[in-house]
C-alpha cells in the first residue's frame, strides 16, 4: 500500500477549451502511463461525443506515478471532472474526493465564467489551488495580465502561477512538482478501521460491466470483500479492485487516501448512486458520508420515434442508455399529436442533447423531440402539491392556488461591447439583475433567471448577441412563485398538445404571436387555408393564417426528368414519415422545436 | 401486357456544349464551342440502340442540349441519315432542333432545313432586355425578334420558349412578351415559370437573399394570365407548360408524356426502351470523354440501365401522363402497375375539382394541372 503522505488527489478546473484535457494527456505521457503510440488524442474523453464536443461527460481518473525532484515516489490521482453545469452534482462529488486543484487558465483568454464557477467550487471543497497559465506558446498570451486578473477576480495568490504550454510540452514537470509540493496529502486514515469509501462515479463498461470509481477515507477495499452501499442498502461481493494507469490494472487492495475502481457484478449503474458511501457489509462504518443526493432530473422533454414502428426499438435503446446513466429517466407518454413515445428527464440541456444524439447515432433512430420544459410545482387549492413535467398535463387552473418554477443564478462574463445586448436578453427573459462588476475590460453580470427561460435557446442567443465572446455559467437557486399560464397552440382549430407551454402572463401575447408567425413559415401550404392560433384557456391571443396552396407543379418535365421526378417521389415517401398528421394538416417534425426558437429582436 | 414493338420510337440526341453556361441551368452542359469529335460516337451509339431495339419506326428526332445549334449542318445531316438508315422514318416524322437567338445564322439554318430539320425551338425567354440580363442570357431583345422572324421564314414549325416569374416582372411586362410572341407567327409557345433548381447559381443567390423569382401566388396569377391569353389567341393548352396551334404540338415531347419509348444518345441523355415486356430506363455517360470511351468499348454509351419495376413504370406513366390534356388510360395504368388504381383518393381529387374521369381516361383539370405535383403525390404516396 502506498505511503499516505506521498499521495496527491487532485482535479483540474478550467473554462472549456482552456486546455484541461491536453494538460491531462501531457501529465499522463510525462509520467509514462502510456507510450506515445497509445496516446490517441485526449485519452480521458472516451465517448465519441466527448471527443467531438471537447467536453467531459463522465468523471474519470488516472493514477500517475512520479518520482519528484525531492527523490520521493509520489502517487498522483488525477480526477477529471465533467466540465458542465448539468453535471454539477457529479463535479461536487469528484471534488470532494480530492484535496487540491490545478486551475488552468488560458493565458491568451484570461478568466472566464466557468473558470470562476469551477474554481469557487474547488475552494468551497477546501482545495489548495495551483494556478497554471496555459498556452504561453501563443503570441497573444499575456501571462502577467492574467496573473493579475486571477488575483483580482478570484482572490488567490498567483505570484507563483506556472507558465505552461500543454500543447508544446513546456512547464509540464513544473506542474508535477507543484502538485507534489503545494498540494496536501490526504488526511491520514487507518487502513484497519471499518471501510468508509465514497462512490465517486459509476459507468457501464462493455467488458467489465458496471465499474465503480471510489475514494477510500478509511479502512481498505479488498478483492472478495462483501460490501454494502449505505444509502441504497445493496450488497455486493467485490470481483476486482484496481487503478487506471490509465489502462485498468488489477491489484489486491486499496487503502486510505487512495482512489481506485472496483467491479462487483452490479447490474445497473442506477444501483451505484454517485455520492453513496461504500462500507464493509459485516463490519460497517458508523456514519455515512454526508452530501449524498439522489439524481434529480430538472429538464423534461418528449421523445417520439419518427416512425411509429420504431417505438419498441426506442424503448430498448432508452433502457440501454439508462443502464449507464442513472440521471436520465424515461416514462411512457402518449401524445395525440405524436403518438407513443417517452417523457424523459435530464440533468440539463446539454445532458438532453447528449442523450438525444446518442439515441440517434448509436441506435440509429429517427426521433422527434418536443420542446424542453422545466418541472413546475403546482400548489393546489386542496392543499396538495403536484409536480408538472409536461405542460400538456396541466390541470384545470381553477384548482391551482399558485405555480412555482425553478430559478437559477447566472454568471455571464463578456467584453464590454456586448453588454447592452446581453442585458436586454436577460431582461427579456424575465431576469433580475443582481450584480455587475468589471474585470479589466470584461464585465461580469449576475442575473437571476427563471430556468424555463434559459432552458431552451438562451445559450444560443447569448452566443449570437456576444458573437461568441460571452461565457456563461449558472447554478440552481430554488423555486419561486410565478404568474404563469398555459398557452395552447391550435392548428386548423385543433390544439396540438406537443406545442403547448407555460409562459409568464405578461409575455404570453408576444410569445403567442411569435409562435404563430413561426408556424406559419414552418407548416407547408395545404389545399385549404389553415388558421394557426395561440390561446390561453378559451381566449385567442394571437392568430395567423397559412394561405391555401395555389400552384405546385414542375414547369419542365421532359425525357430526362421522369427518373428525377420518380426519385423525388421516393424521397417524399420517406419524408412523409417525418410529417405528423393533425386532423387534415401535416406538420413537419422539425416544426416542434423550431417553432419555439425566439429571436428576441 | 401489350408489348409495344410496333409503337413508334422517338430519338433524342443530346449535344452537351454551350458557349457559356446560364446561371439557372441544371442540364448536363459543358462550356465549349468545338465538338471534339462527338458525332462519330453518337452515330455508333445509334447503331447500338438499333441492335437493342430491333426494327421500329421513328416518329421524331430531337436535337437538344446544351446548344445543339452549335452542331454543323453536316453532322446534323449525317445523324438524321443514320437514324433513317437504321430504323426508317415515319411519313410525318418531326425533326426538331433547339437554338438560341444569339447564334441565329441564316446560312446555317437554311442548311439545317436542307438536312431535314422541320421544326425549330428557339430559346427566346423574354423580349425584355433587363429580364434577359437577369436571366444571364447572351442575347438581347432585338436579336430575339430577329432570330424569331428568321426561324418563321425558314422552318414550317417554330416554337419559342418564354420564361415568366422573374423577380420584378409585372403583368404589363408579361403581356408585352406575349404580344411579341403572338405576333411573330410562331405556332408553338412553351411558357416556363422560373424555378430555382438546387445547386445552380440562382439557388446560391437566393440563399444569400438575392431573390430571383416571384413568389408562388404571383406565379400562379401569371400562369393563369398566360393560359387565358394564349387560349384566346387560338392556342391549345395541351401540356402544363406548352401551347400549340392545331397540328403543331411537339410530337417528340408527347412521346415522353405518353410513356412511349425513346432512344437517348449523347452525353447524359436519358432513354426508355420496352423490350419483351420490360421497360428499361437508361442514362448515357455524363462527361463527353467518358461517353465517347464507353461507346467505343461497348457499342452503347450507357452509364446506367435499369429495368423498371412495375411500380416505377406505372409511376412514370402517371406522372408524365397527367401533364397532358388527354391524360392517362386507367386500364393501361393498371396493366403496367399490376394492381388496381387507388379509387378512394382519386375520387377525392375528382371531388376537389383537380381530376376528371372520362370513361377510361383520367385527366387533370386546369386547376389540377396547376397543382399537379400535389395531385401526383396524393396519388402515388401513401
Ligand atoms: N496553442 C496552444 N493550444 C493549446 C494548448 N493547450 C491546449 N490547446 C488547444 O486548445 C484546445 C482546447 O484544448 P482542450 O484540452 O480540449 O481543452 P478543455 O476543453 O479545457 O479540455 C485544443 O484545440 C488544444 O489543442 C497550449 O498550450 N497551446
Ligand atoms: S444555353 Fe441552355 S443548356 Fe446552355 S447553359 Fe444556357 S440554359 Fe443551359
Ligand atoms: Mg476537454
Amino acid at each position: 500500500m502506498t505511503v499516505q503522505k506521498n499521495i496527491r488527489n487532485f482535479s483540474i478546473v478550467a473554462h472549456i477549451d482552456h486546455g484541461k484535457s491536453t494538460l491531462a494527456d501531457r501529465l499522463i505521457s510525462f509520467t509514462g502511463g502510456l507510450s506515445d503510440r497509445e496516446m490517441s488524442e485526449q485519452v480521458l474523453d472516451n465517448m465519441d461525443i466527448e471527443k467531438e464536443r471537447g467536453i467531459t461527460i463522465k468523471a474519470q481518473t488516472v493514477r500517475l506515478e512520479y518520482k519528484a525532484k525531492d527523490g520521493e515516489d509520489y502517487v498522483l490521482n488525477l480526477m477529471d471532472t465533467p466540465g458542465h453545469v448539468d453535471f454539477a452534482y457529479e463535479v461536487s462529488r469528484s471534488l470532494s474526493a480530492c484535496e487540491g486543484s490545478i486551475l488552468v487558465v488560458d493565458a491568451s483568454q484570461g478568466v472566464e465564467a466557468q473558470t470562476l464557477a469551477n474554481v469557487y467550487q474547488a475552494i468551497e471543497h477546501d482545495h489548495e489551488i495551483v494556478p497554471v497559465l496555459n498556452k504561453i506558446d501563443l503570441p497573444a498570451a499575456e501571462p502577467d495580465r492574467v496573473r493579475a486578473q486571477i488575483e483580482e477576480v478570484i482572490g488567490i495568490d498567483a505570484s507563483e502561477a506556472i507558465e505552461c504550454s500543454a500543447k508544446s510540452g513546456i512547464g509540464i514537470q513544473e506542474v508535477l512538482e507543484a502538485i507534489c509540493d503545494k498540494l496536501p496529502a490526504p488526511t491520514e486514515g487507518d487502513p484497519s478501521k471499518p471501510l468508509k469509501a465514497m462512490l465517486v462515479d459509476a459507468w457501464y463498461d462493455q467488458y467489465m460491466g458496471v465499474v465503480v470509481l471510489f475514494r477510500v477515507i478509511e479502512g481498505t477495499v479488498k478483492k472478495g470483500m462483501r460490501i454494502r452501499t449505505m444509502n441504497t442498502g445493496a450488497n455486493y461481493t467485490v470481483d476486482k479492485v484496481g487503478y487506471f494507469l490509465p489502462k485498468p490494472t488489477d491489484t489486491d487492495s486499496i487503502g486510505p487516501g487512495e482512489v481506485g475502481f472496483l467491479t462487483a457484478s452490479i447490474k445497473e449503474v442506477a444501483d451505484a448512486a454517485v455520492g453513496d458511501t461504500i462500507t464493509e457489509d459485516k463490519r460497517p462504518t458508523e456514519t455515512a458520508l454526508d452530501g449524498f443526493k439522489p439524481a434529480q432530473p430538472v429538464v423534461f422533454c418528449g421523445i417520439f420515434p419518427v416512425d411509429a414502428a420504431d417505438f419498441e426499438d426506442l424503448r430498448a435503446a432508452m433502457g440501454r442508455l439508462r443502464l449507464n446513466d442513472a440521471s436520465f429517466s424515461y416514462e411512457m407518454e402518449t401524445s395525440a399529436a405524436l403518438g407513443f413515445g417517452f417523457r424523459c428527464g435530464f440533468l440539463g440541456l446539454l445532458h438532453l442533447e447528449i442523450i438525444q444524439e446518442r439515441l440517434e447515432r448509436e441506435f440509429d433512430l429517427d426521433l422527434i423531440t418536443t420542446a424542453p420544459s422545466v418541472v413546475y410545482t403546482l400548489d393546489m387549492r386542496n392543499g396538495e402539491s403536484q409536480q408538472l413535467h409536461n405542460p400538456a398535463d396541466m390541470p384545470d387552473v381553477m384548482q391551482i392556488e399558485h405555480i412555482k418554477e425553478p430559478w437559477i443564478k447566472a454568471t455571464i462574463m463578456t467584453p464590454d461591447d456586448y453588454l447592452g445586448g446581453i442585458l436586454k436578453l436577460c431582461q427579456d427573459r424575465r431576469g433580475v439583475q443582481t450584480g455587475l462588476s468589471y474585470v479589466g475590460s470584461r464585465a461580469m453580470v449576475e442575473y437571476e433567471l427563471p430556468l424555463n427561460e434559459v432552458v431552451f435557446d438562451f445559450y444560443d442567443r447569448l452566443k449570437s448577441v456576444s458573437k461568441g465572446y460571452a461565457s456563461f455559467d449558472y447554478q440552481s437557486i430554488g423555486l419561486k412563485e410565478g404568474d404563469l399560464v398555459k398557452m395552447s397552440i391550435l392548428v386548423n382549430g385543433d390544439p396540438v398538445d406537443a406545442l403547448s407551454m407555460l409562459v409568464h402572463r405578461n409575455n404570453a401575447e408576444s410569445r403567442g404571436r411569435q409562435m404563430c408567425e413561426r408556424l406559419k413559415d414552418l407548416i407547408p401550404r395545404h389545399m385549404f387555408k389553415i388558421p394557426v392560433q395561440a390561446a390561453i384557456g378559451g381566449r385567442i391571443i394571437a392568430r395567423e393564417t397559412i394561405a391555401a396552396m395555389r400552384k405546385d407543379v414542375t414547369a419542365k418535365c421532359y425525357g430526362g426528368d421522369a427518373s428525377r421526378k420518380r426519385k423525388l417521389l421516393d424521397k417524399q415517401k420517406k419524408g412523409k414519415k417525418r410529417m405528423r398528421q393533425f386532423g387534415k394538416v401535416e406538420i413537419p417534425q422539425e416544426a416542434f422545436i423550431a417553432a419555439l426558437k425566439m429571436d428576441d429582436s | 401486357m401489350d408489348d409495344t414493338p410496333d409503337e413508334p420510337l422517338a430519338v433524342y440526341i443530346h449535344w452537351p456544349y454551350c458557349v457559356r453556361i446560364c446561371p439557372y441551368c441544371d442540364f448536363n452542359v459543358y462550356k465549349q464551342k468545338t465538338d471534339a469529335g462527338l458525332t462519330p460516337s453518337i452515330l455508333s451509339d445509334l447503331q447500338g440502340w438499333r441492335d437493342w431495339s430491333g426494327p421500329r419506326e421513328v416518329s421524331s428526332i430531337h436535337f437538344g442540349g446544351g446548344t445543339p445549334s452549335l452542331m454543323s449542318a453536316e453532322d446534323i445531316s449525317k445523324t438524321i441519315s443514320q437514324v433513317k438508315t437504321l430504323w426508317g422514318l415515319s411519313e410525318v416524322c418531326e425533326i426538331a432542333i433547339e437554338a438560341n437567338p444569339h447564334d441565329a445564322d441564316e446560312g446555317k439554318w437554311r442548311a439545317y432545313r436542307e438536312a431535314g430539320i422541320n421544326r425549330l425551338s428557339l430559346g427566346v425567354q423574354s423580349f425584355h432586355d433587363p429580364a434577359l440580363k437577369l436571366l444571364g442570357r447572351d442575347h438581347d431583345a432585338a436579336q430575339a425578334r430577329k432570330a424569331l422572324k428568321l426561324a418563321v421564314d425558314i422552318f414550317p414549325s417554330v416554337s419559342l420558349d418564354i420564361i415568366f416569374g422573374w423577380a420584378g416582372q409585372s403583368e404589363t411586362l408579361l403581356n408585352a412578351d406575349l404580344d411579341i410572341a403572338l405576333s411573330s407567327g410562331a405556332q408553338h409557345i412553351s411558357t416556363y415559370q422560373l424555378t430555382i433548381e438546387d445547386g445552380t447559381a440562382f439557388a446560391k443567390a437566393e440563399a444569400r437573399g438575392d431573390i430571383k423569382a416571384v413568389d408562388s401566388d404571383k406565379s400562379a396569377d401569371f400562369y393563369e394570365g398566360v393560359r387565358e391569353r394564349l387560349m384566346a389567341e387560338g392556342f391549345e393548352h395541351y401540356e402544363v407548360s406548352n401551347f400549340a396551334k392545331l397540328g403543331h404540338r411537339s410530337k417528340h415531347n408527347l412521346a415522353y408524356w405518353k410513356g412511349r419509348d425513346y432512344v437517348g444518345v449523347g452525353p447524359g441523355a436519358h432513354g426508355r426502351l420496352t423490350v419483351e415486356g420490360t421497360r428499361y430506363a437508361t442514362v448515357a455517360e455524363m462527361r463527353p470523354q467518358d461517353y465517347q470511351g464507353k461507346v467505343s468499348v461497348s457499342g452503347l454509351g450507357l452509364a446506367e440501365k435499369e429495368a423498371l419495376s412495375q411500380t416505377a413504370w406505372a409511376e412514370e406513366y402517371l406522372l408524365m401522363g397527367l401533364r397532358i390534356e388527354e391524360g392517362i388510360s386507367l386500364k393501361r395504368f393498371e396493366e403496367i402497375a399490376g394492381v388496381a388504381s387507388r379509387k378512394k383518393i382519386m375520387q377525392e381529387l375528382i371531388q376537389n375539382g383537380l381530376l376528371r374521369r372520362d370513361c377510361d381516361k383520367l385527366k387533370a383539370t386546369s386547376e389540377g394541372r396547376l397543382l399537379l405535383d400535389y395531385v401526383i403525390e396524393n396519388l402515388l404516396i401513401w
